[in-house]
């Protein structure tokens, strides 16, 4: 085990659907298997269906809480541009932001009941432009989908931003982006920036993934390392 | 779940309580799935067949309970586990269960959660009936513990024949950490029985006043228990601090306290209190007796405050005494919350990394509020509505379940929420309050549709159906027949066609006296469209059925 680790944090934010349990319980083994302490927290439930996620997992000598503190992420996973720019939370000036180049658009419709039908087949329209700039019913203001650059322009006010295309390479690849997730962690102990060895995280990835998908989870792992 | 002991192996919080549960000896689980406390229900699901026990899940929490109860009696050991909402459902079991007292050992879990991560109907600090139901209760701040405490309170209930619960929180039921594993003990022979004994079983006066002096008396015993409990630990710090200043936490809000303490690098003695009914009085006493100041660092209401206040007036009547004056009593405690809190409490000067003033910066990023999944039959369902009636002028009445989604957009079909059931109880006092008998035919009619799931209907909504035709109301009731209890991870319920032989629920509406019933498939829109307009005008009350699975059902046939 290195000694000089005191503790690392790291916040994992996306949206419901993505796998990030998942994520959390492959860092968290592989944080085991190099003999450190390890705590996480994650949320369960209807707050999953698609809405915005955050989970926590911290290892070193010794940990006490299971969530990471305001400004103290070593490291912010995200999944999704918009959901890492709410994760600015937990940045410090060190804090590195691993990011998955992708917006998943967030359904902003004014509340109007007179054509509720086509709102419905407008949100279920998955690419519809319509989507971008309507309304905020809950603010009652006018707010849009951010878009890559301005997020990134945020982000790299704060700290280090490292923007990775993996649910397009996972899809040109694999012809899926489920993995998105799996490519990213793997990336991250390849390049250090989680300082947990490749070989722990693919041991935990054959530990928590079941036989089925599991063949692909490791492929993805693979790609990471070319990249 | 049932592997060797000796290993340390990651466990989410719950998984942990089936573990603790697994090596007592645990025979007869019953449950009934709600967040932060399903995957107990889910694990012992998955496994029941194989560790040799008896597993349900019940149609509600109360029924649950005393299942549970009539296992107790029988001379099972038994656990039976809900979230915070699911234990005031069985506290009318309850009560009375702490009056007869237990004959197999019971512990019961119950699962709060602070912020309401994944609650709609309040924010619930069960720590509360502790004083109206005198029962013990334990709460672990890690996995590890969720362990331990489970085996514990298996323990105090043998010991003392009395349920013990295990009062948990959504950050101790959602973490994982290492968690080491002791030996299962096996269930041994799981058919108990019942041997008369009504001087025990039999809650009737005046043996229940002498069940309640029973009681009271048992209480104190475990008082006695409680002083000398490990699980109630104290750290002493360093001793040109500690003279003065000491804290008092319990639960996962030790964990910050610790976390807090090391980064502030302040070593001040911390008194964990793994009881939090009956407290070890003693203990604090001689605890908070030469200190100054003392800092209570608990979630929610100041039940632990209030109860050292009252300690203090005799052990140290000058102690400065700090708590919710610094803690905040709506949400959970976070790390950073309690770092700050801990260096005003101890003039330490913080500092301040904040250089960014995140809060400052107007970063407009809109909310990502949750979905129904696309291909949700629930889409059909609010949509078919929607074009049916003008949702200005009719009331909707939401209940617990992912239909509360309706609330939000696109849908905006929910004009009251409250507990499981209650979307029938209520519709059926709106309508009986805009409605009166005297009143006249061309009188305000406010027309009313209510939402229900499946498994919430059996849950509750059967009583209240009942009382709208008993007592002659007439709202529109929508059962949404998903098969499936989707919320909280697709647990099974008692409805057809996924069970065997399940209940259909339109026999039990038929068999309710409910004279208009559909059942529709709201994949056909016209016809679900032309049914709600039809039932709306009905002055005897209606039910549409709307089946067709979740996405997350396997197809019948398939």
């Amino acid at each position: 085990m290195p000694k000089n680790l005191e503790k690392f944090n790291i916040v994992i934010v996306g949206t419901g659907g993505q796998g990030l349990i998942t994520l959390l319980q492959i860092i968290a083994e592989a944080a085991l298997f190099e003999g450190y302490e390890v705590r996480t927290s994650e949320l369960h439930g209807l707050s999953q269906r698609g809405g915005s996620v955050e989970v926590h997992i911290r290892f070193g000598q010794k940990i006490y809480s299971p969530l990471v503190s305001q400004e103290k992420a070593d490291l912010i996973l995200g999944l999704e541009m918009q959901e890492a720019l709410r994760g600015i939370y937990f940045a410090n000036q060190k804090t590195k932001f691993l990011l998955n180049k992708q917006i998943i658009l967030i359904p902003l419709v004014k509340e109007d009941k007179s054509s509720s039908s086509a709102t419905e087949s407008r949100l279920r329209d998955e690419g519809g432009k319509e989507r971008e700039a309507l309304f905020d019913f809950a603010a009652a203001r006018v707010v849009k989908n951010l878009t890559e650059t301005e997020i990134l322009k945020n982000l790299k006010k704060i700290g280090k931003v490292i923007l990775i295309p993996a649910a397009e390479t996972c899809q040109k690849e694999f012809n899926t982006n489920v993995v998105a997730g799996i490519y990213l962690i793997s990336l991250a102990s390849f390049k250090n920036l989680i300082p947990l060895k490749p070989n722990s995280i693919s041991r935990a990835i054959k530990k928590i993934i079941p036989e089925k998908y599991l063949e692909l989870n490791l492929k993805t792992f693979k790609l990471a390392k070319v990249y | 779940m049932l592997q060797k002991p000796g290993k340390k192996i990651i466990l989410l919080g719950n998984e942990a309580i089936v573990r603790g549960a697994l090596e007592s000896g645990v025979q007869f689980v019953s449950t009934y799935p709600g967040t932060p406390a399903s995957e107990i229900g889910n694990t012992f699901f998955r496994i029941d067949k194989r560790a040799k026990i008896y597993f349900e899940f019940s149609t509600n929490e109360k029924v649950a309970l005393e299942a549970a109860i009539g296992a107790s009696f029988s001379g099972l050991k038994t656990l039976v586990a809900m979230k915070n909402f699911g234990t005031n459902v069985a506290l009318d079991a309850l009560i009375p269960f702490v009056y007869t007292g237990t004959k197999g050992p019971t512990v019961i879990i119950s699962a709060d959660d602070p912020s309401c991560h994944s609650s709609a109907q309040s924010e619930e600090n069960t720590r509360g009936i502790s004083y109206l139901v005198h029962i013990p209760i334990l709460e672990p701040s890690d996995p590890q513990e969720c362990k331990d405490f489970t085996k514990l309170a298996f323990k105090i209930s043998e010991k003392f024949k009395i349920p013990v619960i295990i009062r948990t929180t959504t950050r101790v039921a959602h973490q994982r950490a290492p968690v080491k594993l002791s030996k299962v003990t096996k269930p041994g022979n799981v058919i108990g029985e019942f041997i008369k004994d009504p001087e025990r079983f039999v809650t009737m006066p005046p043996r229940v006043l002498e069940m309640k002096k029973e009681l009271l008396k048992k209480i104190e015993e475990i008082k006695k228990f409680s002083e000398k409990s490990p699980i109630n630990q104290i750290s002493r710090g360093r001793a040109s601090v500690s003279s003065k200043l000491g804290v008092i936490t319990s639960g996962v809000s030790y964990l910050y306290v610790r976390e807090a303490l090391k980064e502030l690098n302040l070593n001040l003695p911390v008194l964990k209190l793994g009881f939090f009914y009956p407290l070890p009085e003693k203990k604090i006493q001689n605890f908070i007796k030469k200190f100054k100041k003392v800092l209570i660092v608990e979630e929610l209401e100041p039940y632990l405050e209030k109860e050292i206040e009252r300690l203090a007036k005799t052990a140290n009547p000058k102690l400065q005494i700090f708590g919710k004056n610094l803690l905040p009593e709506v949400g959970e405690l976070k790390p950073e919350i309690v770092t700050s809190t801990i260096a005003k409490f101890a003039n330490y000067k913080l500092k301040i990394e904040n250089l960014l003033k995140i809060e400052n910066w107007k970063l407009k990023i809109p909310k990502r509020f949750p979905q129904l999944c696309p291909g949700c039959p629930y889409w059909l369902v609010f949509g078919a509505v929607k074009k049916a009636v003008d949702p200005k002028k009719v009331i909707f009445g939401g209940d617990i379940g992912c239909y509360m989604l309706a609330g939000l957009s696109p849908h905006f079909l929910q004009d009251y929420l409250s507990c499981m059931g209650s979307s029938i109880g209520i519709a059926h006092g709106i309508k009986k309050a805009t409605n009166p008998a005297f009143a006249k035919a061309s009188a305000g009619k406010q027309k009313l549709i209510t939402f229900i799931g499946d498994s919430t209907f059996f849950h509750a909504g059967i009583p209240a159906l009942i009382n709208t035709v008993f007592n002659k109301s007439n709202p529109l009731i929508i059962v949404m027949e998903n098969q499936t209890t989707a919320m909280t991870g697709h647990q099974p319920h008692p409805g057809a066609p996924l069970v065997p032989n399940g209940i259909k629920i339109e026999e039990i509406v038929k068999a309710c006296g409910v004279k208009n019933l559909k059942i529709i498939d709201p994949i056909n829109q016209e016809e679900f469209i032309n049914a709600v307009k039809e039932f709306l005008e009905k002055s005897e009350v209606s039910v549409i059925i709307a089946t067709h699975p979740c996405i997350f059902v396997a197809p019948k046939n398939a």
